[in-house]
């Protein structure tokens, strides 16, 4: 009893123990750049510093300076920018593009440049030395203006202008101890080695909290920016590469790859803009926030049903994106014009905003974070992205295919309707569609030719639909120039039949029923006659029995008269021979 | 005309509290300048603990250095000046030979 009792306290002590290291979570810094924070699960480790490489060109200065103006803009952290390689005025003039003010922010005592300049040919070396003096210089800046923020860019440089590397290993760590002790946040940025190593001089040693690689790859004349979070101490962090963009609002990281399926659903439905397509689903369409393929080949209509989908959302005063990686805008005006799709009144209301751009001009992952960015800001119910197909001349089929796989998570979590169009190359209906999204999406429409008799029809059916009942049947799909429609196919004793085979068969049906109706009023009229004839005969006959039986009737009757007079007579006679008329009148009276 | 020849050189002494190699780059300064510059040179010794914001405008980085302000250009050396011919090379001084 007393065991179990020890037992029990010892468990609670271990369970109180756990929950304290649950609790002690390492504080962290938010650096205000878009994306970095959701990898990083919130940020830099806060009084620590980080370590971000990468090969020349691929953003390093950036993203530190981003991480103190943000800091000092958004999050009230004043930081300072030792730049070992660039001086103050280039900088500021470097990041004004960017909307960095950084003079201003200078002035306002958030930020404070230094630009240590190293020149090996001013400076010669005799004996001892140490970088006191920098750390007095770093020392005072931070306490001139408060930092909590401190970017060293790029530390590196030291070792060119400095010959002692015994001197200048050692001081390195005191640095990082000095800047621990500091309580700043520093961010510390290394050119990229020869090999495996991270950096040329190997700063990694010093800095073991937090490593950030960027790297900048072209691939098919096509370059991308990625990042990855090499190490993070004391915390979870997203391990893929993560692309990232740097365009006018400084950087944006995307954490594309979602790890949960753990999206909310709506069960809310949204009509596909062609109504006889929306009776397919069940009389009500797609469901909001759902995916939908819709493939084909060639000229079978995919971008006019796009277009149509874009006009119901924007005529529900909704927004749509659409994002065109074949025609331009204009061209798709027109074309939609002949279909009776005005689209134009949409974007002159800012319901509708297209976003062309050829697949190739750049990467495939800059496309989503584009995608992404332009989303973000937009905040449109439904997206379209036509053709998919075309993306596959940026990237891998896999490529393609995680890329889409990322979208539809983002898009799907942000509860967005989203519409691809995607081209099938091959005549022979394909199960599957090139980029392997069809096992991603919700529902499939599958736009495809019909042969026969010396023309083209289009047929449409829906491969799947999740959720929703829906119909089986293909339907022959026409566009005109009222709009787009669905016409049942014709299913006739000759088979399924579409087209003008179709309207054929409509008018020979129509002889078959006029003649058919002609020879039925015939018969009935000859129905009719021969009842009347019947029914004459029937009526002479009855005639001529009545006749007969009146001649029968006739007879009998005069038999009877006959035999009773008779009768009489015999008795007349008989009372007469007796002479007893009392018989004879009794004889009547009981007769009567 | 002698006192120009007088102030031919102004150096600069940046050093951090009087720490060992501070004091060893002081009493080598001055024995090479007594040496070879006698009458011709001002040393000023600027402490960082005391005026850091000093540091920024001389580009100090490294502790104890010394900056030949005058003449131009300016040359920077540092470390604790033990070797003197380098000192004498960096400062562009011709030694008085003994």
């Amino acid at each position: 009893m007393r065991v179990v009792k020890q037992i029990g306290f010892i468990m609670t002590k271990l369970h109180k123990k756990q929950q304290l290291i649950t609790f002690e979570q390492l504080p962290k810094t938010p650096t205000g750049i878009t994306g970095l924070d959701e990898i990083t699960g919130g940020g830099l480790p806060n009084g620590r510093p980080t370590l971000i490489c990468g090969e020349a060109g691929c953003g390093k200065t950036l993203m530190s300076l981003e991480f103190i103006v943000r800091g000092a803009t958004e999050f009230n952290e004043p930081g300072v920018f030792m730049a070992f390689e660039e001086k103050a005025d280039e900088l500021a003039s470097n990041v004004a593009s960017l909307g960095f003010d950084l003079i201003k922010l200078q002035d306002d005592k958030k930020l404070r440049l230094d630009h240590v300049h190293i020149d090996r040919s001013e400076i010669e070396e005799t004996g001892e030395y140490d970088l006191e003096g920098l750390f007095i210089r770093l020392g005072f800046a931070i306490d001139s203006i408060g930092a909590k923020r401190v970017v060293l860019d790029t530390l590196e440089n030291l070792f060119s202008g400095l010959s002692n590397q015994i001197i200048l290993r050692a001081e390195l760590r005191r640095l990082f101890t000095f800047l621990k002790e500091k309580g700043v946040t520093a961010i510390i940025t290394g050119e990229k080695g020869d090999g495996s190593s991270l950096t040329r001089q190997g700063l990694e040693e010093y800095v073991s909290d937090c490593v950030i690689l960027l790297d900048h790859r072209v691939i098919n004349q096509i370059s991308t920016r990625r990042l990855r979070v090499v190490k993070y101490r004391g915390t979870q962090h997203g391990t893929n590469e993560y692309p990232f963009l740097i365009d006018e609002d400084g950087i944006s990281v995307l954490p594309v790859t979602s790890l949960r399926l753990e999206k909310e659903v709506s069960s809310e439905r949204i009509s596909s803009g062609i109504p006889s397509l929306d009776s397919m689903f069940g009389g009500k369409g797609f469901f909001q926030g759902s995916s939908i393929l819709v493939s084909g080949t060639a000229g079978t209509g995919k971008t006019s049903i796009a277009a149509s989908f874009a006009n119901e959302v924007c005529g529900n005063k909704k927004r749509c994106l659409y994002f065109a990686f074949e025609e331009a805008p204009k061209q798709i005006l027109r074309n939609m014009k002949s279909i009776n799709l005005d689209l134009q009144k949409h974007i002159d209301n800012g319901l509708l905003e297209f976003h062309a751009s050829r697949p190739t001009l750049y990467g495939i992952e800059m496309h989503l974070v584009a995608i992404y960015k332009i989303i973000k800001r937009f905040k449109p119910a439904a997206v379209i992205l036509d053709p998919i197909t075309n993306l596959i001349t940026v990237g891998s089929v896999s490529e393609v295919k995680s890329m889409l796989i990322r979208l539809i998570d983002f898009l799907q979590d942000e509860q967005i309707t989203v519409m691809f169009t995607a081209l099938s190359l091959n005549t022979v209906v394909s199960e599957q569609t090139d980029e392997g999204v069809s096992s991603l999406v919700d529902t499939w429409l599958l736009v495809r030719d019909i042969e026969s008799n010396g023309e083209r029809n289009r047929g449409l059916y829906i491969m799947k639909s999740r959720g929703m009942s829906h119909s089986n049947q293909v339907r022959e799909f026409t566009i005109t120039d009222k709009g787009l429609s669905l016409v049942d196919v014709y299913l006739g004793p000759d088979g399924v039949l579409t087209g003008s085979a179709r309207e054929a068969q409509k008018l020979r049906e129509k002889t078959g029923v006029a003649l058919r109706e002609f020879a039925i009023t015939r018969k009935d009229k000859e129905i009719l006659r021969r009842r009347m004839m019947l029914e004459s005969k029937i009526a002479s006959l009855q005639a001529e029995f009545e006749s007969t039986e009146e001649e029968l009737n006739k007879i009998y009757l005069e038999e009877e008269l006959k035999q009773d007079i008779i009768e009489r007579n015999r008795q007349e006679i008989t009372d007469i021979r007796r002479g007893n008329a009392d018989t004879l009148k009794s004889k009547s009276k009981r007769k009567k | 005309m002698e006192l120009d020849e007088v102030i031919k050189y102004e150096l600069r002494l940046y050093i951090a509290g009087k720490t060992a190699k501070s004091v060893t780059a002081l009493t080598n300064l001055k024995k090479y300048c007594e040496e070879h510059l006698k009458g011709q040179y001002v040393i000023e010794v600027i402490d960082l603990l005391q005026q850091p914001q000093l540091a920024e405008g001389d580009q100090i980085f490294a502790i104890p250095t010394l900056v030949r302000k005058v003449p131009e250009p300016i040359r920077k050396i540092i470390g604790d000046l033990s070797n003197e011919e380098k000192v004498l090379v960096g400062l562009n001084i011709i030694p008085v030979s003994k």
